[in-house]
């Protein structure tokens, strides 16, 4: 933990500050369906055209159930899409590699994936997707995710805002906004950006380049029908191989990549993910790639604070956020420098800290930036293996995810997650003081808290469900690729990514198989929709109520207090729905490693 | 049910025409401006040789295993520097495959360097990076193989520490990142000599 690595988190919070005012100004624009914006000469035409063409009148408003069913009903739309152009991939153009239609479970948890904003990935981009499943297929939800859930984000923000009205909004209207003014045009500067740093932007087939040594490498022999071939002991028999030539990926990815950051989606052109030295060839790069990931979550709780009239209570929101990052960065790169003392003992160098799975240009520090920034937000972007950290180095981004992914958050769904929070936490305090809760004027009475509850216990009840559904089966356990309390580290990593919508992975374990897409494609959809649905109906019940003045019982929700009561609600949730399950996963590890205990 | 049906017509429509905007034209123009602003970055770096033959990417590291090049870190890409197949061997701390691998490597470096069993070995010497196609060493590490190559090549360990100074890349801007040493293009300069 060195001074220079010090400076680099302080520059990189600071960053985040500046930009998050301007940002929130700007959504206050986006997210009016009459706000002027500077770029109207370019895009207004578009957006009026493209409300004439769907046939959508921009000035309709909706209540939270028309609004919640044209959601529901565009992401179905948009999810077959995505599925039919995976599994007719092969018919189609822009495939230069040739590459074949993805099964129906990888195609059904991979549009699944992608709708719901997660980008789990079961596949490895570089030999399964063409150019126009890149392009299209998966690009398009990219966008259109992103757009859903900050259009959410501001639905439920609009009904904290508002009294006495039924409607939050148009659905149609927030989501072109959003894609036009937001997304469409921060997108196209980054990605040329990018591509100064090296990321590449091309229609070619990939380049075979001449090794300037040839490599020799040992490969499993196989008999005639492909089979291995295994000596009398059992064992493969070994041949070697000399490898003259490196086949390197080319295609769309700038394009690609710049959505798959700001749009907190994460998923990866390539498997290797932003640890790939096309898909983030350089440390500024790297930092550019991390500051877009928290860019548009951030600009949101000013947008919240502007829209109540109270910008304390949007930077109180924002503090309880950038508190626990804080706290999810400095254990896990202290873990991740302290390294590995199983490894330490062989004689690997104790300073350099643990490097498995880690890129030299980065090292451990933006490795563990990267990680906690990522899992904060619902990204899921990886720069470094997750499965290949220390074991308190992997509790981190675990822990962010379980905490439903509120800490700056996924695009929109951050906010949502957090005021779920916020409601919580305010109804505590009430209950402490004996007062009706109070938030921002409005009551928070028992079906409000149902709401918000309901939309919490979701997620614990999937995420562990499905993990111990998966310990207890074979098809479960199939997939592993460590043992030890590390491979049910594996397993939880999943189905939390999954609920979550974060995407990231433990990656050894083997998940592309029909049970594995089938089950992890249901804890995508029930991560999204049954934790929107009970919030939409929380966003028009609360628009329909009266504002009450504050009175001397009214709690505030700024300052000191309010943060701190807030980030106890957070942890305690936290702690009792998954510590027990954290306890046998990544504790137990980290007690056996520190005891020299192999698996 | 009217409004369900007009709902799921805008929801086709928009659909489509987003599908023209963000999958169609956004690309497009990207494409356009990353070929004219930036041709070479965008489209992988490639270095070619004066027969114009593709020798590999400045980004993409290759596999060296002769005692005159600097050797990259160990590789979990395919069968090692597979570019087709990136990605990290996800084998965790408590792994013994990990642990045994380590032990191997380290042995393997101290003997192939010349190091005392003593000797601490640089951990990305010894250990797969996360897209198994890691273009850099550290400096500590290209320092102790360089003596090793001056050898070989009949060269002095000054000449050869100069070049690795000159293929050293980052920090970003001065304060981003790690240094590293570009393990290809160090070779390349070698064999220029």
């Amino acid at each position: 933990m060195e001074a220079a690595d010090w400076f680099q988190l302080v520059v990189y919070v600071a960053a985040l500050a500046a930009i998050t005012k301007p940002m929130g100004l700007y959504l206050m624009r986006v997210l009016d369906a009459n706000g002027r914006t500077w770029l109207d000469p370019l895009l207004r035409p578009l957006e009026r055209l493209t409300y004439r063409f769907v046939g959508v009148k921009p000035d309709c408003e909706q209540d939270w159930k028309q609004y919640t069913v044209a959601m529901l009903i565009f992401s179905l739309v948009s999810c077959l899409f995505t599925y039919a152009i995976l599994r007719l991939q092969h018919l189609l153009p822009l495939n230069p590699q040739g590459f074949g239609a993805l099964s129906p479970d990888l195609a059904f948890n991979t549009a699944v994936s992608f709708t719901t904003n997660t980008n789990w990935q079961s596949y490895s981009g570089e030999s399964t997707m063409s150019y126009l499943s890149q392009m299209v297929a998966l690009t398009l939800h990219n966008f259109t995710s992103a757009a859903t859930g900050i259009a959410l984000a501001a639905a439920l923000v609009r009904g904290i805002a508002r009294h006495s009205v039924k409607t939050l909004g148009n659905f149609w209207v927030d989501l072109v906004r959003v894609t036009y003014y937001l997304l469409l045009p921060i997108c196209l500067v980054f990605a040329v950006v990018l591509v100064s740093q090296g990321m590449i932007q091309n229609f070619k087939p990939y380049t075979t380049a001449k090794l300037v040594e040839p490599m020799k490498i040992s490969v499993a022999k196989v008999d005639q029908d492909g089979k291995p071939v295994t000596d009398k002991a059992g064992r493969p028999v070994m041949e070697t191989h000399t490898v003259t030539e490196q086949t390197i990926v080319q295609g769309p990815m700038a394009s690609q990549v710049a959505i798959k950051m700001l749009g907190t989606n994460g998923g990866g052109y390539v498997n290797a993910n932003a640890a790939h030295p096309f898909e983030n060839p350089t440390p500024l790069s790297n930092f550019l790639q991390m500051l877009s990931i928290f860019a548009i979550g951030s600009g949101l709780t000013y947008f919240l604070g502007r829209m109540v009239s109270n910008q304390a209570h949007g930077w109180s929101v924002w503090a309880a956020m950038m508190a626990l990052f804080l706290g999810g960065v400095l254990l896990c790169w202290h873990s991740e420098a302290a390294g590995n003392p199983i490894h330490q003992q062989l004689g690997v160098a104790a300073a350099d800290g643990n490097m498995e799975g880690k890129e030299v240009r980065f090292g451990v520090f933006n490795s563990a930036l990267f990680a906690t920034v990522t899992t904060d937000a619902s990204c899921g972007a990886v720069n470094a293996m997750h499965d290949s950290f220390t074991p308190l180095g992997g509790f981190v981004p675990l822990f962010n995810i379980q905490l439903g992914e509120i800490i700056v958050g996924g695009v929109g769904a951050g906010l949502y997650g957090m005021l779920v929070f916020v409601i919580l936490a305010v109804f505590i305090a009430g209950l402490m003081v004996g007062r009706t809760p109070e938030y921002l004027g409005k009551k928070i009475q028992s079906y409000e808290v149902k709401m918000a509850m309901l939309a919490l216990l979701v997620l614990a009840v999937s995420i562990l469900g499905f993990a111990a559904w998966a310990v207890v089966s074979s098809w479960g356990l199939a997939g592993l690729n460590n043992g030890g309390p590390h491979g049910l580290s594996e397993i939880l990593y999943a189905f939390s990514s999954a609920n979550g919508n974060n995407g990231s992975a433990f990656a050894g374990l083997t998940t592309n198989t029909p049970w594995w897409n089938t089950t992890l494609g249901l804890a995508m959809l029930t991560g999204r929709f049954l934790m929107i649905v009970p919030i939409m109906a929380l966003a028009g019940l609360l628009a329909r109520q009266k504002v009450s003045p504050p009175s001397a019982g009214t709690f505030p929700v700024a300052g000191g207090t309010f943060v701190g009561l807030l980030l106890g609600t957070i942890l305690l949730v936290g702690a009792l729905n998954f510590l027990p399950a954290l306890t046998l996963g990544p504790v137990v590890e980290h007690l056996l490693m520190l005891h020299g205990k192999l698996f | 049910m009217k409004t369900l049906f007009s709902e799921l017509r805008a929801a086709v429509m928009v659909t489509l025409v987003l599908t023209v905007v963000c999958c169609g034209m956004y690309p497009l123009v990207v494409y356009g401006l990353a070929q004219t602003l930036f041709g070479d970055r965008a489209n992988g770096s490639l270095i070619v040789d004066r027969a114009g033959v593709v020798r590999g990417s400045r980004l993409i590291g290759q596999g060296f295993a002769a005692s005159k090049y600097f050797h990259p870190r160990p590789s979990a890409a395919g069968n090692g520097y597979d570019a087709t197949s990136s990605g990290g061997s996800n084998l965790g701390p408590t792994s013994k495959r990990l642990a045994d691998a380590v032990q191997e490597r380290v042995a393997a470096y101290r003997k192939e360097n010349g190091l005392k069993d003593t000797d601490l070995v640089p951990a990305d010497a010894v250990t797969a990076s996360g897209s198994g196609l890691d273009p850099h060493i550290s400096v500590r590490n290209a320092g102790l193989q360089a003596p090793r190559v001056a050898r070989t090549r009949r060269l002095s360990v000054e000449k050869v520490l100069a070049l690795v100074r000159q293929n050293t890349e980052g920090p970003d801007l001065g304060f981003l990142g790690e240094p590293g040493v570009n393990v290809l293009r160090l070779n390349l300069a070698l064999d220029s000599l």
